[in-house]
């Protein structure tokens, strides 16, 4: 091994032997330290977590979505634009759609209806999500009645939970047959919520979405990379309202930093003293503080990103979850997708880990300059 | 071997609370053998030390390390010189509380880089010089008085330094032990080692095996006897 080495592990051997004397401190230190780091990198994964499992989501959803306007507020979509989407080049299948949001005061909660011709529904039948199957605790067999447009109860039998791979968009929904649709909200037969199309090259979306807003002056086309647009907006908003409290708590952390890890003891300023007067040099010392600094805060970092880890991807995200899926009662249960960004990574390391070395670094370095005879005078 | 030439050492100089520690000394230290400097609390024999030691630099004059000018290179190259060329006992021994006598006689070879073996062997070695074999696994706050000086002097010598400085070495032990480190002291001695010695205790300089005592007082060499 050459002597480099060697040098390098006598000071980790030696700053782990200083780090144990002061047991009580350091491992007080450590433990506001990888609560920091857990929080921090528990709202990220989190975040990103999030994002991603919007935009697998949405990978298969339709290209554009086109909605009616009247005087700015969205309304019933008449059936004879669909024969008109068809028409525009380049829009490849065109299908209207029948949804809209159903208040529930037994629970004060939102449903999302939405009409399911696909799933050979009959007009008394209806498939719900889990979250609300949970939260009225009914199952399959069971009669969900909802109050109709005319005022009277529509009772429905439920044929089905939804299964899906995640129930970030499932959870509160309820699928009908479009007959049922029609008579719970009392739609006519030629009216659509919206229409959805395909296009036939993606990389047109955006052309054809002019295209439509041209034929139809009272459309409102939206793409799917608005809709992926709107969803990081909503994310990245919740993560930096929970940025803004974190800072809070990173203030405390640095002035306890600076406290512990600057304000050398007396004890600490002699011993730097008696290793600088029995052959140790400036660098050395500041070689030993930085592996101080580096060995607490890479354990810190580790300790917090891997709890974060476990927590967000294992243990169902609880700590943050209230706050980045929005507040709702219907909550959605879904296990994200594991996913490490490594520039999130960094971002984490600098501004977690870098403070704390620095902060370790200048005590040390202030107390190594000086001139080592004071140890003589004991 | 060391030549001072006009040293002065001033604290706080330029403040009302300037202090003149020593002026203009003149001396010649010869290789081998055991030096004592002797004189009253403030005569400035540990500020002495200090500057022959590169602990510390002389406001003004020269100090020569056998014909190398010390007292005007940068901090590293002093303490390679220091590192190589002076081992150091201190009044209060020193020693690092919470490590082991053989962990704190290993201390001063760390930034050499020496393969822990070899290095933990060197201070084995010592340790079983000086009695302190046992002693090795011990943490120095165990250790007695007697102890703990031994474990200082082994330190001192563990890079295999040219010159052993000893402040007060007897200052904190009663008169047998300080018999006995003056015994240990002697015995590196007669084994070519130089010793530079600050005391004024009169066990120390008028010790047998003392071979020049140097007396200071108030900053100056006011005697110099060859014994």
């Amino acid at each position: 091994m050459p002597p480099f080495l060697h040098r390098q592990r006598y000071l980790i051997d030696y700053t782990l032997a200083a780090l144990l004397r002061r047991k009580t401190r350091n491992l007080g230190l450590l433990l506001v330290y990888t609560l920091l780091v857990f929080l921090f990198a528990a709202a990220l994964l989190l975040g990103e977590g999030l994002r991603r499992e919007a935009a697998v989501l949405l990978r298969d959803a339709p290209e554009v979505i086109v909605q009616r306007l009247v005087a700015g507020r969205h309304d019933l979509l008449p059936a004879a634009w669909l024969d008109t989407l068809r028409r525009i080049r380049g829009v490849g299948a065109v299908q209207g759609r029948l949804w809209g949001y159903y208040y529930d005061p037994a629970v004060k909660a939102n449903y999302t209806l939405m009409a399911a011709p696909d799933r050979g529904l009959a007009a008394d039948e209806i498939l719900i999500g889990a979250a609300l199957a949970r939260v009225r605790q009914i199952g399959v067999g069971d009669y969900l009645s909802l109050r109709a447009a005319t005022g009277q109860p529509l009772p429905l039998k439920i044929t089905g939970i939804l299964d899906s791979p995640s129930e970030l968009l499932s959870a509160d929904l309820l699928l009908l047959a479009e007959a049922g649709y029609r008579q719970l909200f009392q739609l006519p037969p030629d009216v659509y919520t919206d229409a959805v199309l395909t296009v036939r090259n993606p990389r047109e979306a955006n052309t054809v979405a002019q295209k439509i807003a041209l034929a139809l002056p009272d459309s409102r086309p939206i793409s799917r990379a608005e809709i992926l647009r709107t969803y990081d907006a909503v994310f990245n908003w919740r993560e930096g309202l929970l940025f803004v409290v974190l800072g809070t708590l990173t203030l405390a952390f640095i002035i306890l930093a600076w406290d512990k890890a600057a304000g050398l003891s007396a004890e600490e300023k002699r011993e730097i003293g008696i290793l600088k007067a029995i052959g140790w040099e400036t660098g050395d010392i500041l070689r030993m503080k930085l592996w101080e600094g580096t060995l607490i805060s890479l354990t810190a970092f580790l300790a917090g990103y891997l709890l974060a880890y476990w927590q967000v991807f294992h243990g169902g995200a609880r700590l943050f979850a209230p706050v980045l899926k929005g507040w709702a009662v219907l909550y959605p249960q879904f296990r994200l997708t594991p996913a490490v960004d490594a520039q999130q990574i960094l971002v984490l390391l600098a501004v977690t880990v870098l403070p704390y070395i620095v902060a370790t670094l200048i005590p040390g370095w202030r107390a190594a300059i000086a001139d080592p005879d004071a140890v003589m005078r004991g | 071997m060391i030549e001072l030439n006009g040293v002065t050492k001033l604290f706080n100089q330029g403040r009302p609370n300037q202090c003149r520690a020593l002026g203009e000394i003149h001396l010649s230290l010869d290789r081998g053998g055991i030096t004592v400097f002797e004189g009253p609390s403030g005569s400035g024999k540990t500020t002495l030390l200090t500057l022959i030691g590169c602990l510390a630099r002389p406001t003004s004059g020269r100090i020569v390390l056998d014909g190398r000018l010390l007292s005007n290179l940068p901090e590293r190259f002093l303490t390679e010189v220091r590192r190589h060329t002076f081992g150091f006992v201190f009044q209060q021994f020193n020693l690092i509380r919470g490590l082991t006598a053989l962990e704190n006689v290993m201390l001063p070879a760390y930034p050499l880089g020496r393969p822990w073996r070899e290095l933990r062997a060197a201070a084995l070695v010592l340790l079983d010089r000086f009695g302190l074999g046992a002693k090795a696994a011990s943490r120095v706050e165990w250790l007695s008085g007697g102890e703990a000086q031994r474990t200082a002097l082994a330190r001192a010598l563990i890079n295999d330094p040219a010159v052993l400085i000893a402040d007060e070495p007897t200052a904190n032990l009663d008169s047998i032990l300080s018999r006995e480190v003056l015994a240990l002291l002697g015995e590196l001695a007669s084994q070519g080692q130089t010793v530079l010695i600050s005391s004024h205790d009169p066990l120390v300089f008028e010790a047998a095996r003392v071979d020049r005592v140097i007396e200071l007082h108030d900053g100056h060499i006011v005697g110099d006897r060859r014994c």
